[in-house]
C-alpha cells in the first residue's frame, strides 16, 4: 500500500530518482583549453547538472543531463562541444 | 478519404466553415486545432482574422465580440482554459452570440492533469451553450459544421460546445472523409444575425437587466435550448442528404431493442462500449448502449423512450460533482423519474486519463451499485 | 507472417524519433491497402529523448476499441537502447513479433520473437539522417507482409513533398528488401 497524502502532497525532490541521461543523444565534451571561468555554461544549464570542477574546468553529471547543448550555445569561448553518446 | 489526425479533420471542418475571426489561447491538448487555423490563415486557405491573446478569458472575449458584428468566429480550449473562460462563456450564451467552439476535453486540477476526461466540459453544463459529443474523428469533423448551422439558425441563436476527448481523439489518426469545400457552402449559408455591432446603427449588448425582465430574458435561453433539438435533428437530416453520413440527433443505440442491461456513454468510450456490449451478449446477458451526442439540450424524452425495456442502466460516467456522485447518471436519474423504474447504477471511470479498456467497461456492465470502479487498490488516502 | 483479421501494433522510440509519425505513416499505408486503421500516440508529455510510445490498430472490420494497446501482435523497436529501460515485450502475443532497429539481438530478449534490421544505417545512407520512422515502415512491411511497400510509399508521398519524399520512399524500400530477404531466408 502506497499511501496517498491529503492533497497529493508529496516529498520535494523526486526528480532525484529520474535519471533522465538516458534521453541524451549527444552529450557535451568540456574541452578545458579555452575556458576563462565565467560559470554561463553551469547558469545557463536548465538542469543543473553542469559544475565547476576546477578554476578554469567544468563537467557534468551524466546522470542527470539531458544532452540539449544550451551549454555550448552559451559558451563565449567555444570551450565546449557536442559529441555523439556512446552507450 | 484522408488519413487525418483528429484536431487536423476538426481544423479543416472549421477552415470549409470559413470563419471571420479565430481567436485561441493555446493549452493541451487543444493546441493542435489552432495550430493548424492559424496555418490555414498564414497560407491564405482560411479568410480570417486570428487574432492572438494572452488569456482564455480574451480569447472568449474576442470571439464575443467578433461574433457581434456579425460574423462567424471560432475558438477552442481545454480544462482549466475553458475555467478560464467561464465568465465569458456564459455572457456568449446570454447575448445569443452563434460562436462554436471546441473542448479538447481534459481533466481539472487539482491534482494537475493533461490527460482526457469530461470533467471541463461538464463543469460548464449550465450555461446555455448547446454541448455535442463527437466519438470519433469523423464524427467531430462532421459535427463542428452541423454546430455552425444550429448556433446560427434563427429558431436558436446559442453557442455550441463540440465536446471531443482530448488526446484519444485529438491526437489519434484515421481515415476521414472531409466535407467538400463547395457542399460546406450549401450547407452554411452566409450568416444573418437580428442584432449587431454597427457603428451606424448604435447598440447595446449584454445590458442590464432589473428583476423585471432578467427572468423573462433566462427563460428565452431555456426555450431556444428546447427548440435547438428539432433544429438540430433537421440540420443532421439535411447533412446526410449531402453526405450520406447519418447521426441521430439525441444518441446513438447499439444493439438496443431487446436489451436489458444498457449502459449510457458519451465520447470515444461509447465506441470501446459497443465491443464491451458484444462480449456481454456473448456471455448470455442482453446487454446494450446508449451513445449520448447531445448533451444539450439532454434528451430526456428519448431517454425515456428508448429505455422503457431495460431493467438495468449503468451510467459510464468521466466526471463527477463531487459530493453527489457521476453527472450524467444524476442527470438520467431525473430524466427517468416517477416514469421509469429501472435500477440505475452510476460508474465512475476513466477519469484524468485512466484508460478505459473493453475490461473497463464490462466491468462498469457487472457493477452492482454507484461507485468509482478503476480505483487502484494499493493507493488509498492516509487518514489527515 | 500470415496476413491476419486484425492486428494490434505497439510503437517504442524516443521524442524526436518520429514516433508518432511512423504510427500516422502506418495508418496511412493500411488504410490504402483496404485496412481499417486507427493510430494514436501513448498520451503524455512528449520531451526529446524520452521514452516514447504510439499504438496502431488494423482491423478487417470497422474497429471501436479506442482502449489502449495491451496485447501486441507486433513491437516495432526504433532504438536498440530502449530494449531494458522498457520492457518491449510486454503483453505480447504468443506469436508475436518484435523489429528491432539494431546489429544483433540483445542478449536479454528470446531470440527466436525478434527480427533486427539496421535500420539507422541506412537512414544515414538514404537521408543524411537518424530519423527511422520511413526505414521502420519498410521493414515492417518486408518481415510482416501486412502492408505493401508500395502502399507504404504512397503513403510516404502523401505526408512528405519532393526529395524528401524521394528519400525516403527509397529509404523504405530499401529496408523493405533487406528485411523481405530475411524474412525468406
Amino acid at each position: 500500500m502506497r499511501p496517498l497524502t491529503p492533497g497529493l502532497v508529496v516529498e520535494a525532490g523526486s526528480s532525484v530518482d529520474n535519471h533522465t541521461g538516458a534521453w541524451r543523444t549527444e552529450r557535451p565534451r568540456f574541452l578545458s583549453v579555452a575556458c576563462n571561468g565565467c560559470d554561463l555554461c553551469a547558469v545557463y544549464c536548465p538542469e543543473g547538472v553542469v559544475f565547476k570542477a576546477a578554476p578554469k574546468r567544468y563537467d557534468f553529471d551524466p546522470d542527470f543531463c539531458k544532452g540539449c547543448g544550451i551549454c555550448v550555445e552559451e559558451c563565449p569561448v567555444d570551450d565546449i562541444v557536442m559529441e555523439a553518446e556512446i552507450r | 478519404m484522408k488519413v487525418m489526425e483528429g484536431a487536423e479533420a476538426i481544423a479543416d471542418a472549421v477552415r470549409a466553415a470559413g470563419p471571420k475571426v479565430v481567436s485561441a489561447y493555446p493549452i493541451t491538448p487543444q493546441t493542435h486545432i489552432v495550430e493548424a487555423l492559424s496555418q490555414a490563415v498564414a497560407d491564405g486557405r482560411l479568410d480570417a482574422e486570428f487574432i492572438t491573446v494572452e488569456s482564455e478569458h480574451s480569447a472568449a472575449s474576442v470571439v464575443l465580440g467578433a461574433a457581434a458584428t456579425g460574423v462567424r468566429t471560432f475558438t477552442a480550449t481545454s480544462s482549466q482554459g475553458l475555467l478560464y473562460m467561464a465568465e465569458v462563456v456564459l455572457n456568449i450564451a446570454g447575448m445569443r452570440l452563434p460562436v462554436v467552439m471546441t473542448v479538447a476535453n481534459r481533466a481539472l486540477s487539482s491534482p494537475l492533469s493533461i490527460w482526457n476526461d469530461h470533467q471541463d466540459s461538464m463543469t460548464l453544463r449550465d450555461s446555455g451553450w448547446i454541448q455535442l459529443f463527437a466519438q470519433t474523428a469523423q464524427e467531430a469533423h462532421d459535427l463542428h459544421l452541423v454546430a455552425y448551422r444550429i448556433a446560427e439558425d434563427p429558431r436558436v441563436l446559442l453557442p455550441v460546445m463540440v465536446c471531443v476527448d482530448g488526446f484519444v481523439l485529438t491526437h489519434a489518426f484515421e481515415p476521414v472523409e472531409p466535407v467538400s469545400d463547395e457542399a460546406v457552402s450549401r450547407y452554411l449559408p452566409p450568416l444573418s444575425l437580428p442584432f449587431v455591432l454597427d457603428p451606424a446603427r448604435p447598440a447595446t449588448f449584454g445590458a442590464y437587466a432589473d428583476p423585471t425582465v432578467y427572468t423573462e430574458a433566462r427563460f428565452a435561453i431555456e426555450a431556444a435550448q428546447r427548440r435547438s433539438a428539432q433544429v438540430l435533428s433537421q440540420a443532421l437530416g439535411e447533412f446526410a442528404a449531402l453526405t450520406g453520413r447519418e447521426y441521430s440527433p439525441d444518441f446513438d443505440r447499439y444493439r438496443l431493442d431487446d436489451a436489458d442491461v444498457v449502459m449510457v456513454a458519451m465520447g470515444t468510450a461509447a465506441q470501446t462500449a459497443q465491443v464491451a456490449v458484444d462480449e456481454m451478449r456473448d456471455e448470455g446477458v442482453a446487454a446494450g448502449l446508449v451513445a449520448i451526442r447531445r448533451f444539450r439540450p439532454f434528451p430526456a424524452a428519448e431517454l425515456v423512450a428508448a429505455l422503457g425495456n431495460a431493467s438495468r442502466i449503468v451510467v459510464f460516467d468521466r466526471s463527477v460533482s463531487l459530493g453527489s456522485g457521476g453527472i450524467v447518471a444524476g442527470e438520467l436519474r431525473s430524466a427517468l423519474y416517477g416514469r421509469l423504474l429501472p435500477q440505475i447504477v452510476g460508474v465512475v471511470a476513466g477519469l484524468g486519463g485512466r484508460d478505459v479498456s473493453v475490461e473497463t467497461l464490462t466491468q462498469a456492465f457487472r457493477a452492482e451499485r454507484d461507485g468509482w470502479i478503476d480505483l487502484r487498490p494499493d493507493l488509498e488516502e492516509i487518514a489527515p | 507472417m500470415e496476413a491476419p483479421d486484425r492486428l494490434d501494433v505497439r510503437i517504442h522510440g524516443r521524442g524526436g524519433q518520429g514516433t508518432v509519425t511512423l504510427a500516422a505513416l502506418l495508418v496511412e499505408a493500411a488504410a490504402d491497402d483496404g485496412w481499417q486503421a486507427l493510430g494514436f500516440p501513448s498520451f503524455g508529455t512528449e520531451r526529446t529523448g524520452a521514452p516514447v510510445a504510439a499504438f496502431v490498430r488494423l482491423s478487417r472490420s470497422p474497429i471501436r476499441d479506442r482502449g489502449e494497446v495491451r496485447a501486441p501482435g507486433v513491437v516495432l523497436v526504433q532504438d536498440p537502447t530502449l530494449v531494458g529501460a522498457v520492457d518491449v515485450l510486454q503483453g505480447m502475443t504468443a506469436d508475436g513479433l518484435v523489429l528491432l532497429n539494431a546489429a544483433h539481438i540483445p542478449a536479454r530478449i528470446s531470440a527466436s520473437r525478434v527480427r533486427t534490421l539496421e535500420v539507422t544505417e541506412l537512414a544515414l545512407t538514404h537521408i543524411g539522417s537518424a530519423k527511422t520512422s520511413t526505414a521502420m515502415l519498410g521493414f515492417f512491411a518486408g518481415a510482416t507482409g501486412v502492408v505493401s511497400i508500395d502502399a507504404v510509399c504512397r503513403a510516404i508521398a502523401r505526408r512528405f513533398t519532393g526529395e524528401v519524399a524521394f528519400k525516403n520512399e527509397a529509404l523504405a524500400r530499401a529496408a523493405f528488401s533487406a528485411a523481405a530477404e530475411r524474412a525468406a531466408a
